[in-house]
């Protein structure tokens, strides 16, 4: 059952969005959000959207997964465009029955909103289809590097999160097999009654403690085995390069932001 | 009748995906009641996948697999029954054990069968003593043991839900020589005892040609073979190219045969080698 739970949900692949510096992926996905939000206008999710769409086709990511990331805010989706259907009153009534009243702008406001919710879970869910996290730690590492200088224990903070990402599947590999043992010695894991179902799953949860305990002792050693003393003066295997492409994908990121701001300015 | 028997069984890992894998493709057999199966097969030849099908807890992508005659998944809710039956012994079993004392982590088992206190009761200590687990260790915290008791232990726990048939899957990785024939010596007896079927993953062909009545070999998620020793060692060469090992001895008497000794038999147990040769020497008066 956790085998299809994948974090980050990393889609690998060969594309150029792939291909791109996971800084500027990162700045362009930071643009992005900005753009819808800043946009006032229908025309502004129009372009909005138009950027999303290239992005996607770019991406060569399946529109099916697009979709799948969707699914998780579907009711989220639901209860905004109907609150912002039954409680905006202004505007021109399009139907009216007893307290019920729905009218235009309501109307035109509910699509906006699942509209922008859509795009921008859509946008950011794109980040990490195409960018491992491993190079988005990477990258939030290089990012944050101006934080050094306020002792910000930036490193630290990025091995931690390299690390807890490269023990997620270990961890869900771990549970699914302590889960198969525990199946065999009979748990049932579900059906029955929500105290059962409590009580079954302490089989599952203090094996899996006490790996990950042992676990992070058995790194802790091998890491210092190898002379891990922090971050000073280590250097890393990949270095992140920035090229042409990245820059160009940043100045189009841009000059979609521009053209909202240029859009509301207009309005 | 075969109590165990498998048709068609396929199964891919996730189906759909870019990390789609077939590890058990087609697989059909049928084990017969009492055996003592030896399952071989590379690391990533399907042989864990394909055992753990045996007590449903995967669900064949397609065919079937039946136990004494009924298909385990005809009715999704007797499958718990289905792994009372079926005892599966996973790899480091060592790992699950999570109760305060070892009588207690012993009992879960028939406690989740619903057995009374008594039958609990007589089950872990006999159990435990096949085991070779001494009063006094039961009453301790699983997490104080040595490596192998810790492993008897979780061994046992499975035990003590009397399976008609048991599964373990590589029982002596990372075990001592000595912890490793222990563990080996009180399946052999436990299989004597009970009469009861075992299936035996591993991939020393040492500790399998041992103790097994039949040899299942596994490559690259097809069946290569399901035989007597005899016959799967009569294709030792095959079984060497596939990257297995085969026992020592059955290599000595193959190159041996290679260099023009009369030999007819498979060999795979030393006691089996050094009978043969004294009978040589006692034929030639040298003994």
């Amino acid at each position: 059952m956790f085998r299809d739970i994948t974090l980050g949900q990393y889609f690998p692949g060969n594309s150029i969005v792939h291909r791109l510096d996971p800084r500027f992926k990162i700045i362009m996905t930071v643009i992005f959000i900005v753009t819808l939000f800043i946009g006032q206008s229908a025309v502004s999710l129009e372009l909005g959207g138009v950027f999303c769409v290239m992005a996607i086709v770019l991406s060569r990511i399946p529109w099916k997964l697009i979709l799948k990331s969707l699914k998780p805010i579907v009711l989220i989706l639901v209860i905004t465009s109907l609150l912002n259907l039954f409680f905006i009153k202004d505007g021109l009534p399009v139907f009216e029955w007893r307290f019920i009243k729905i009218t235009e702008t309501g109307i035109n406001t509910s699509v906006f909103m699942v509209v922008r919710i859509a795009l921008l879970i859509a946008g950011t869910s794109l980040l990490t289809y195409t960018t491992s996290p491993i190079m988005l730690t990477d990258a939030i590492e290089s990012l944050l590097s101006p934080l050094k200088a306020v002792r910000f224990p930036v490193h630290d903070l990025a091995m931690m999160m390299t690390i807890a990402l490269r023990f997620v599947p270990t961890l869900i590999e771990e549970t699914d097999k302590i889960m198969s043992a525990q199946k065999a010695r009979g748990v049932d894991l579900d059906g029955g009654k929500i105290m059962d179902r409590i009580r079954s799953v302490v089989p599952i949860i203090i094996p899996l403690f006490v790996s990950a305990v042992r676990r992070a002792g058995e790194l802790a050693t091998a890491m210092e085995c190898r002379c891990y003393r922090g971050g000073v003066g280590r250097t890393k295997m990949r270095s992140l390069k920035f090229g042409p492409a990245d820059i160009i994908a940043l100045l189009i990121s841009i000059y979609f932001l521009a053209a909202v701001i240029f859009v509301n300015a207009k309005l | 009748m075969a109590i165990l028997k498998t048709e068609q069984l396929t199964y891919t890992y996730s189906q759909g995906s870019p990390f789609e894998k077939t590890a058990v493709d087609n697989v059909d057999i049928e084990i017969e009641e009492g055996e003592f199966v030896g399952v071989i097969g590379h690391t990533g030849s399907g042989k864990s996948t394909l055992v753990q099908h045996f007590n449903g807890l995967l669900r064949p992508t397609s065919g079937r697999v039946l136990l004494d005659g009924k298909d385990i998944w005809e009715d999704k809710k007797n499958i718990r029954t289905v792994r009372f039956r079926v005892g599966l012994v996973f790899q480091y079993p060592e790992y699950q054990l999570f109760e305060e004392t070892v009588y207690r982590d012993i009992a879960f088992g028939p406690r989740n069968m619903g057995l009374s206190d008594a039958e609990i009761d007589s089950r872990v200590r006999s159990t435990a003593m096949a085991v070779g687990l001494s009063d006094d260790i039961l009453e301790r915290s699983p997490f104080e043991l040595s490596g192998g008791q810790k492993r008897r232990a979780a061994i046992a726990g499975v035990l003590a839900m009397y399976p008609q048939v048991l599964i373990l899957d590589e029982p002596t990785a990372g075990l001592d020589p000595k912890g490793r024939d222990m563990i080996l010596s009180q399946i052999e007896d436990y299989h004597k005892r009970s009469g009861c079927t075992v299936l035996l993953v591993s991939h020393s062909m040492e500790d399998v040609a041992k103790f097994a009545t039949k040899i299942l070999v596994m490559n690259e998620s097809r069946l290569f073979c399901y035989d007597t020793p005899q016959a799967v060692f009569k294709r030792s060469e095959e079984i060497y190219d596939m990257g297995l090992s085969v026992p020592q001895i059955t290599r000595v008497f193959d190159i041996m045969k290679k260099r023009g000794f009369d030999i007819h038999d498979e060999i795979y147990t030393v006691k089996y080698a050094v009978e043969l040769v004294a009978n040589e020497l006692r034929k030639k008066g040298r003994l």
